[in-house]
């Protein structure tokens, strides 16, 4: 497995920019690619590097996991890669087109559900198809079929007040998929949840993007999160926020696709991921994935 | 369970209604006391059965019911003037950026000036008539629902606007969806502050502008003919009326807002 522009900031030259077609054959399936993006605040006059020269391909049908602490800008990221933010150095490009603004081909799951209060489970939903051009019968398809995917097809009248944590984010899963989205974010979603409901939907996260066949971008400071779910693990770290590392998750899988988190594998993997991060060794040496 | 938690939770609640009505009941205690034993001038304070007494033989005259009903005909027009214009003018300046960067430094200089200020102004323009009163009265209200309703938009959280771009909502949509049932308990709550504001300007307007039917008008004839008894008794019937609107105003709060509780 090849990783394109790993850690390119540590090349020497800096004035050819990595071109995506310098790598043969990645640009068919990379879907989604950051080059060279980097992005400053300014806070109280002094000026924050939130990110500093990250690229990243992203494949079709991928589930890359982005790892890191707070701080080193994994949020942020997304929120470029949405459209909210315009204001950054550098290139994203959607399909080979630079990304303007919020489109339908991206959903995201915040770390907050974000439902809108005043609407009942399957009107959160239906929201999101206001720009649609499904028929108002394939809208009630659709959202009922992607109320039945999070298993919430019973709670379609409820309010989210009425609804645990966990439910809650579901029903703001199937609002980030009830679009058919291509790309699916995911911002630390289960981050507030309590311990056994956020294992709980990790595997239903996972069969869910099995299911619909999406590519996924899944942020989290969760390490055993990240290496369970991610088909590569993009290790990130702060100050200025910027890529460490990334490693490809080569772990066997069970038939149903689910991997075992107590496999020795997996522990390396997680050990080997804790270590970049600065976590369980005092000099962490930052260096490429094999 | 639930039996259990209730009369934990009613155990409170009848505290609550006892220390509310301890203060009201001193008073009315010292009240009577002093008048019956001559503490007092009665003809400056009354007895209390005088009042209620009057209260009784006012209620059974239609002169006094023809006052009241005319002050709360003043105000309900009024307040549904001000109340409008002020929402309308709140939204207005909530969501279209102009109009805030336009009216929104008037506006917070016009807070400035006292409501009575307005008067003689008011006086001049519309006269001191009914159209002079409820103009006043409609202004009292105004206040109040423009601040609140500008205010509720201003504190839509920003995780709403980022999910409304994120869901690529037309401006309407937004509206729709987001933003007005977003801002309904601001909304709200400046309903309730203009009900009371009107309900205070009107007695304002009866009092301050020329004589009308009303209960300020009646107030003013208890005066002038030195009959405390009427005075006392119009003082309690407009605590009373702003009481009974600002339970109004809750009750159908709760039963429009029911489902919001996150």
């Amino acid at each position: 497995m090849t990783d394109l522009h790993l850690g390119h900031h540590l090349h020497a030259v800096e004035d050819t920019p990595p071109s995506v077609e310098g790598v043969p054959g990645s640009d068919r399936h990379a879907i989604l690619a950051l080059s060279r993006v980097s992005k400053h605040f300014d806070v109280a006059g002094r000026r924050v590097q939130a990110l500093s020269d990250v690229s990243l391909d992203i494949k079709e049908g991928e589930f890359l996991s982005i790892v890191g602490a707070s701080g080193c800008g994994k949020s942020t990221l997304l929120r470029l890669i949405l459209g909210l933010d315009r204001d950054y150095q550098g290139e994203i490009l959607l399909d080979g087109q630079p990304v303007k603004k919020p489109g339908l081909d991206r959903g995201i799951v915040f770390q907050e559900h974000r439902l809108l209060p005043w609407l009942s489970v399957e009107a959160n939903v239906a929201v999101a198809l206001r720009r649609s051009k499904l028929s108002p019968r394939q809208k009630r398809d659709t959202v009922r079929a992607h109320l039945e995917l999070v298993g919430l097809e019973k709670f379609a009248e409820a309010y989210p007040a009425q609804l645990s944590g966990g439910m809650q984010q579901r029903v703001a899963i199937a609002r980030a998929l009830v679009n058919r989205p291509r790309f699916l974010l995911l911002d630390e979603p289960l981050g507030a949840l309590d311990a056994l409901t956020r294992l709980r939907l990790q595997d239903e996260l996972k069969r869910i993007i099995q299911h619909e066949g999406i590519t996924a971008l899944l942020v989290t400071h969760d390490v055993d999160e990240a290496v369970y779910l991610g088909d590569r693990i993009v290790i990130m770290q702060p100050h200025p926020g910027r890529i460490a590392g990334i490693l490809p998750v080569i772990l066997p899988r069970a038939v149903d696709g689910s991997r075992s988190r107590s496999d020795a594998a997996f522990l390396r993997l997680r050990d080997h991921v804790l270590g970049q991060l600065g976590v369980g060794q005092e000099d962490a040496v930052v260096h490429a994935a094999e | 369970m639930s039996t259990q938690a209730k009369t934990r939770l009613a155990r409170p609640r009848l505290t609550r209604i006892w220390r509310a009505a301890a203060l009201p009941l001193v008073l009315l205690a010292a009240w009577e006391a002093s008048t019956r034993l001559g503490l007092v001038d009665p003809h400056q304070l009354p007895p209390l059965e005088d009042v209620v007494a009057r209260g009784w033989s006012e209620s059974r005259n239609g002169d006094f019911l023809t006052a009241l009903a005319a002050s709360l005909g003043r105000d309900l027009a009024g307040f549904a003037i001000g109340a409008a214009i002020g929402t309308a003018s709140g939204l207005l300046l909530g969501f279209y950026r102009p109009a805030q960067s336009i009216l929104g430094p008037t506006l917070r200089v016009h807070r400035q000036i006292a409501l009575f200020a307005w008067v003689p102004l008011i006086a001049v323009w519309f006269g001191a008539g009914e159209p002079g009163k409820i103009a006043f009265i409609a202004l009292a209200a105004f206040q109040p629902s423009l601040i609140n309703t500008w205010r509720g938009v201003q504190e839509i959280p920003d995780r709403f606007h980022e999910l409304a771009a994120v869901l690529t909502f037309s401006r309407l949509d937004f509206l729709r969806f987001v933003g007005i049932p977003a801002i309904l308990p601001a909304i709200f709550t400046g309903l309730k502050a203009a009900l009371i504001y009107a309900w205070q300007a009107t007695i304002g307007a009866e009092l301050f502008m020329t004589i009308a039917p009303g209960i300020g008008g009646v107030m003013m004839q208890g005066r002038q003919l030195f009959q405390m008894d009427l005075v006392l008794l119009t003082i309690l019937l407009l605590g009373l009326v702003g009481a009974g609107f600002n339970t109004l105003a809750g009750l159908s709060e709760t039963l429009l807002l029911r489902r919001r509780t996150s």
